[in-house]
């Protein structure tokens, strides 16, 4: 291999990329729009769930355990109705998620027997806010009901400390504060990865043929493999910026904690670049149009990432076969290397497993896409 | 001792599946020489570059290009020599500057005379000053003069030029064949196709091409020679579509065809045709306003050896 015809080329390449609008767009933009997009909208907890509450009584009582789900940052509480249709048409009308009825005997009972009951109605559509915002409603009771439990024993003159027979003092590892945003960005720098290095590698030889350029380079001495290594070596340095800048929002803007090293974190990367350019090289090889490779392309980038690699639905929670499937998806070995990366702080060896999958891929690919390109007009 | 050909051509075939494109070729092109493909568009001078650039693999036969075999040897082939594909085939979204510096890079061009070649390369085309000009904004003459300047900024000793000049003004046409004729004196081996008659004219030796197989060898006024058994009058008349089916009925003819507003007649002897040809052409009421021997052109050369004409229906002047 000859490194002047290399460079020569990646030269070249890297001023087509600079003076092609669209491909400065999928190499610089996009993948802010990633990972902006993904960090907003991608959130798996929810917070600021709008709420109706039905008051049958509007009783002081009613009224405290109103202001507990005024003052969570959980609930929203929009509107305060008076009657029971009313509720069930903001819940039809998607208006709120969760309409809370204080029954008209909430005080009474209270008083009588010590116990008492709110009515909470879901909206069950999307099951895991649903989840959440029963869990979240459950807990703004609680939290009233300890209230009015302390009032009761104070009243009764019992020292507080009774009041609490047995607690679990849990700690959560890694992402304290049990946030999804933290979960799930360091998983779009694969997402960003894929798409974009898919995208750009699919188009370098296609866009040779569709142009009519292909016939000159072919006759000249550079190899096949200067070819491939020349037009993928700025999509390669692309990529590493790319992480790098992915990186910088996600600490910088979203606060996602980064505990690993960056020459961890440049390193996976690079084998996952290597294994992704591999296939949209090959893939431009093999279809010789922009538009039918680019397709492809993201078809088998994309789409596996996104939905098989773990980046935002967990792998221990897919029915069995799927999971079985996820082992040969090589992004879910750098979106769980990401992940210890980011939030446990892995280093080399902890991530071994992983690397030494994405080694595998790596060198499989490059075996191929080394041998895909021939110089030759059919 | 006799110098080896710079390119030898044996029995070279190309078949794409049922279709062959070249049959059976054979030339020798020797250092230094301007040989030309003379043909139609589809005739297989395309083809026949190509196998030489070592871009397609013969079906059958043999051919070397300084020594090296194209089959075998496609990137020692590829070292040597220079190739101005058909189309214009530069990076358009690249500066002038860029095109030279990648293609510098990619033929080895370094040190000294990296600079050098490049700035030789500029002053050909006459783009001295125009560096930084995109390659696309060019017109098509500076264009052509880029593309070559690329193709031998590696100072090959073989050049291949398909079709270089098409679609590029006379001027600028004029100015290209200077400077091959430069490349050639500098002992640089040029194979040119083209189906411009002018330009066949330039050539050292052509070859002339139809449907894959080479009809006729040799320099253009050889061709031109031996090519029309007879003498060759120039008639023009109107109508002129009686004139020729007149004509072509006359005893002492042997060929006559349409050539621009006037026929051009081959005969046995033309003192005497074109006396019978007046005559013939006035008891029929054809009006006769020119009937003169003239010297056979390649294009005459060229109807005679296949009965079509090589530029199809563009005729070259």
């Amino acid at each position: 291999m000859n490194w002047r015809r290399t460079v020569a080329i990646g030269r070249k390449e890297f001023i087509q990329v600079r003076r092609d609008p669209r491909s400065l767009l999928i190499a610089v933009l996009l993948p802010l729009i990633q990972i902006l997009l993904l960090g907003y909208g991608a959130r798996l907890d929810a917070d600021h769930i709008p709420v109706y509450v039905y008051d049958q009584e509007a009783s002081q009582n009613s009224q405290a355990l109103l202001k507990h789900f005024q003052a969570s940052r959980y609930f929203d509480v929009i509107k305060v109705v008076d009657n029971y249709p009313a509720l069930v048409r903001a819940i039809d009308a998607d208006r709120c998620k969760l309409g809370v009825i204080i029954p008209w005997d909430f005080s009474r009972r209270l008083d009588d027997a010590h116990r008492t009951q709110v009515q909470a109605l879901v909206d069950g559509t999307d099951d895991n806010s649903a989840q959440l915002a029963v869990g979240y409603a459950q807990a703004v009771v609680g939290a009233y009901s300890d209230d009015i439990q302390l009032q009761w024993f104070a009243l009764k003159g019992i020292s507080q400390q009774a009041t609490q027979p047995l607690s679990v003092d849990y700690r959560t590892w890694f992402n304290e504060e049990l946030e999804s945003k933290n979960f799930i960005i360091p998983g779009t720098i694969a997402l960003v990865m894929a798409l974009m290095g898919a995208l750009l590698s699919s188009l370098t030889i296609a866009r040779e043929w569709e142009r009519g350029t292909m016939e000159q380079l072919i006759a000249t001495p550079a190899t096949a493999t200067e070819i491939m290594m020349g037009k993928l070596l700025p999509y390669f340095v692309i990529g590493l910026f790319d992480a790098a800048l992915c990186t910088a929002f996600a600490v910088g803007w979203f606060a996602v904690p980064f505990r690993g090293s960056l020459g961890t974190l440049f390193f996976t990367t690079g084998l996952f670049l290597v294994v992704i350019l591999g296939i949209g090289y090959m893939i431009s090889v093999a279809t010789k149009s922009q538009l039918g490779a680019s397709q492809y392309a993201l078809l088998v980038t994309l789409l596996p990432t996104s939905m098989l690699s773990g980046f935002a639905f967990p792998i221990d929670q897919m029915p069995a076969p799927i999971r079985a499937i996820t082992y040969v998806v090589y992004s879910r070995y750098y979106v769980s290397a990401l992940k210890g990366i980011f939030l446990a702080g892995s280093g080399v060896r902890d991530l071994a497993p992983e690397i030494a999958a994405m080694a595998v891929y790596a060198g499989v690919i490059v075996f191929f896409a080394t041998r895909a390109f021939r110089k030759s007009l059919r | 001792m006799v110098e080896p050909p710079s390119i030898l051509v044996e029995e070279l075939v190309k078949r794409f599946g049922s279709f062959t494109a070249v049959d059976r070729v054979s030339f020798r092109i020797a250092g230094g020489e301007i040989f030309g493909l003379l043909g139609p568009n589809g005739s297989g001078k395309s083809t026949i570059i190509r196998m030489l650039c070592g871009l397609l693999t013969p079906t059958a036969g043999r051919a070397s290009v300084v020594g090296f075999n194209v089959a075998k040897e496609p990137e020692e082939v590829r070292r040597h020599i220079g190739y101005m594909s058909q189309k214009f085939s530069l990076y358009d979204d690249l500066r002038v500057i860029e095109n030279l510096e990648f293609f510098a890079g990619l033929y080895g061009v370094k040190g000294t005379l990296f600079k050098e070649r490049i700035g030789w390369a500029l002053e050909m085309a006459g783009l001295k000053g125009s560096e930084a000009l995109l390659t696309g904004e060019l017109a098509g003459g500076w264009k052509q003069r880029l593309a070559l300047g690329c193709a031998v900024l590696h100072r090959p000793r073989v050049v291949f030029l398909d079709e270089p000049t098409a679609g590029v003004d006379p001027l600028s046409r004029r100015r290209f064949w200077e400077l091959i004729h430069q490349m050639s004196a500098d002992g640089v081996t040029v194979l040119v196709t083209t189906h411009y008659m002018d330009e066949a004219e330039y050539c050292n030796r052509l070859a002339l091409i139809d449907a894959g197989r080479i009809v006729a060898g040799g320099s253009p006024s050889e061709i031109k020679r031996t090519a029309i058994r007879g003498d060759l009058l120039l008639v023009e008349c109107a109508p002129l579509g009686r004139g020729l089916e007149l004509i072509k009925r006359q005893p002492g003819v042997l060929d006559a065809a349409v050539f621009g507003a006037a026929l051009h007649v081959v005969v046995t002897a033309a003192e005497r045709a074109r006396i019978e040809l007046a005559a013939a052409l006035a008891s029929a009421g054809v009006e006769a306003s020119r009937i003169e021997p003239i010297a056979p052109s390649l294009e005459d050369a060229f109807v005679a050896l296949t009965g079509g004409h090589p530029g199809g229906s563009e005729r070259a002047q």
